[in-house]
């Protein structure tokens, strides 16, 4: 039995379902993150395990015990909030000590608990300062420390991070899951942010419209992922429309020329896909092979697809240096990435260049799923 | 720091070029302006400071000049009649309070669609003459089952019911202002996944946060009850200003004097209430602006 388990949770709000169908088994000590974009439902689900909302249909246990209809207060649940929402009126030990205070703890027991939460957080010896003096960093730190003193059996945080600079973004994301390991607590983490999700997470809930699209490790989820949104969600993504030309030999037709696949093919000949292919999975190459851009990964496995196109931009992004490139008649855009380094030889735009990729690089997305490829391309160039 | 550091340096900057390129025109725009200023600065002196200045010239008028103050300390109603207007004041305001304070929390935090038929009950007082409430108390609380005017207790009950209605405009506004400043859904929900009922939350997280807010709802509250009349008197309660305007009969120097005095006594209330709430002001009002 999960220690955390949410059982087919339904939310509506009139008439707006804000949720539905959720289940999820979390087992004890797991960082579980919910990945989404804004409005899926991630904030409504954290909310119904800290007993704020109450789910229209369905259940929540927590290590066993049933609390679906528990008070909020009453759940022992911790929870941060994006606005850090620390008591204004009291100190930092104070608002630390509140659930403990609430508890009738002996004073000296109290003062002790704020102590190590204190040298937990690394904030040793700033028990009086008030909320207003603090960094926002600071502030979200005291407030995790404040969640953590009662010693909950779940901590939820709703993305506490996202008020932040980008640099102490990144300092307090390794914070939180190295307390969170140190201290083995079950944790569920709400984040629109990928990077977030992927680096922090045992396992990651992929959200979309009140729906789950996926569960996976972050491993699964961007190297398989299930549904188009999924793909084009996490990380970048090329998603392109082909058609099948021989299932059973995994042989597609895109803009004008065949590629193999070895995702499994559903449909007769002619009948169209979406195939996905992640920039870094493409190798670049100048027609003669006298200059190579991008080198696959994936290279050395079973062959390779070769299709022609014609730089259209170079963009670089620091580490990384992503070309955009465009094949066929219709100059479908398929970017591509490389890491950068000095001898880098980048194409001009308007020449013309060689994609390669695998046949495993080749991802084939379930139509049925999520249809929508223009949404998919939309993400894909945001990021760029 | 910085930032005003690099503003003062840019209008520095900005006041040296205008200056070198055309200053009479600048002296010429700012001028009027500057006059207008204070023309009205000073009407608005004169207007709050003359019937002061002109009740004191009078009060100064009996014989001997300063008999009609040494007569406010040989007055045992004077003493009576502020203090009891005093205590209804004090209580007012805690009821006022305690009973607007969670309604207002409630109202944001629940039923923020009620907020406009609530902000318009408190309104009512406005619209509904304090003499008209008056008599709506009294005929409904004059005979049983409720008879409150029948026992002295009952009457300043009333009288204080009065007060709490009249009260609600100044401190709903002034609570439903200071809950906006706070986030008070994280704060209740923080509060709450920490294992907080609600009167813990109001009293512990809620009211802390309001000091200033009531401190303003509490001045004007206090500011109505020491002035009201009309409820006071069909209630035949001897508040101050009752006693102020009977004294008008028989000794309108000494009349003079108790308002002036009066007058300095309610500052001095306002000065203990503010006292009562410093030292949170700063904290709460920058958490606030966050
Ligand atoms: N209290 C509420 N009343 C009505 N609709 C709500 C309420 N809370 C959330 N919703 C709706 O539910 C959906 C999911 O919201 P939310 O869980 O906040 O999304 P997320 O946290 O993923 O951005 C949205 O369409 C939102 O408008
Ligand atoms: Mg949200």
């Amino acid at each position: 039995m999960a220690f955390l388990e949410l059982s087919g949770i339904q939310k509506r709000f009139g008439d707006v379902a804000a949720v539905q169908d959720f289940d999820l088994a979390a087992e004890r000590g797991e960082f579980v993150s919910f990945l989404g974009p804004s409005g899926c439902g991630k904030t409504t689900t954290l909310r119904m395990i800290a007993g704020f909302e109450r789910p229209t249909a369905g259940s929540i246990a927590i290590d066993g015990k049933d609390v679906t209809h528990q008070a909020p207060n009453q759940r022992n649940v911790g929870m941060v909030f994006q606005s850090y929402a620390l008591f204004p009126n009291m100190n930092v030990a104070s608002n630390i000590g509140f659930g403990l205070k609430i508890r009738k703890r002996p004073k000296a027991d109290v003062d002790r608990r704020v102590a190590e939460l204190l040298e937990l957080i690394h904030l040793e010896g700033r028990g009086d300062r008030f909320p207003w003096q603090l960094s926002g960093g600071q502030q979200q730190r005291v407030a995790l420390a404040r969640a953590l003193a009662i010693e909950p059996t779940v901590l939820l945080l709703d993305e506490p991070l996202s008020a932040l600079d980008a640099k102490i973004r990144v300092a307090l994301r390794h914070e939180i899951r190295q307390i969170q390991r140190q201290l083995g607590i079950t944790t569920v983490y709400v984040t629109h942010d990928q990077e977030e999700a992927l680096e922090l997470s045992d396992r990651i809930v992929v959200m979309s419209e009140g729906r789950i699209e996926q569960i996976g490790t972050p491993f699964e989820i961007y190297n398989f992922p299930a549904t188009s949104f999924v793909a084009s969600f996490v990380g970048t993504l090329n998603a392109m429309d082909a058609t099948i030309v021989d299932a059973s030999a995994g042989r597609l037709s895109l803009a004008g020329h065949e590629i193999r696949t070895t995702s499994k093919l559903a449909g007769s000949a002619g009948s169209a896909v979406t195939i996905a292919l992640r920039p870094e999975m493409i190798a670049l190459t100048s027609p003669d092979g006298s200059n190579v851009v991008a080198v696959s990964p994936m290279k050395g496995m079973s062959g390779s697809n070769r299709l022609p196109g014609t730089v259209a931009d170079i963009a670089f992004l620091g580490s990384v240096v992503r070309v955009r490139t465009t094949v066929g008649p219709d100059a479908i855009p398929v970017f591509v990435d490389t890491f950068n380094n000095p001898n880098l030889a980048v194409p001009a735009a308007g020449s013309p260049i060689v994609l390669g990729f695998p046949p495993e690089a080749c991802l084939v997305l379930g139509r049925d799923v999520v249809p929508d490829r223009t949404d998919a391309l939309a993400a894909a160039e945001a990021m760029l | 720091m910085t930032g005003s550091g690099t503003n003062r340096l840019g209008q520095g900057i900005e006041a040296m070029q205008g200056e070198s390129l055309d200053p009479p025109v600048q002296r010429e725009r700012k001028s009027p302006l500057r006059f207008a200023w204070w023309a009205i600065f000073i009407l608005g002196i004169t207007y709050f400071f003359l019937p002061l200045i002109g009740t004191f010239a009078f009060s100064l008028r009996a014989v001997p000049p300063s008999s009609a103050y040494t007569a406010i300390l040989e007055d045992p109603k004077f003493f009576a009649s502020l203090g009891y207007s005093f205590v209804v004041g004090f209580i007012t305001i805690i009821i006022s309070i305690s009973l607007l304070v969670p309604t207002a929390f409630w109202v944001r935090l629940r039923l923020p669609r009620a907020r406009p038929y609530v902000e318009f009950v408190t309104l009512l007082p406005f619209v509904i003459p304090p003499i008209v409430l008056v008599f709506g108390l009294i005929s409904t609380f004059s005979r049983p089952p409720l008879p409150f005017t029948h026992t002295d207790i009952g009457s300043t009950a009333l009288l204080v019911f009065g007060y709490v209605v009249l009260s609600f405009p100044y401190m709903y506004r002034a609570i439903d202002t200071g809950l906006r400043a706070m986030d008070i859904q994280s704060l209740t929900e923080a509060a709450q996944s920490l294992g907080s009922g609600w009167l813990r939350i109001l009293i512990q997280v809620i009211l802390p946060n309001l000091r200033v807010a009531l401190l303003s709802g509490a001045f004007l509250t206090l500011a109505i009850v020491v002035g009201e009349f009309t409820i006071a008197t069909f209630l035949a309660r001897k508040v101050f200003s009752v006693y102020l305007s009977q004294l008008g009969d028989i000794a309108p120097y000494q009349q003079s004097a108790v308002a002036l005095v009066s007058f300095g006594l309610t500052w001095i209330a306002m000065g203990f209430i503010a006292l009562l709430g410093r030292g949170s002001r700063s904290r709460v009002t920058i958490t606030g602006a966050r």
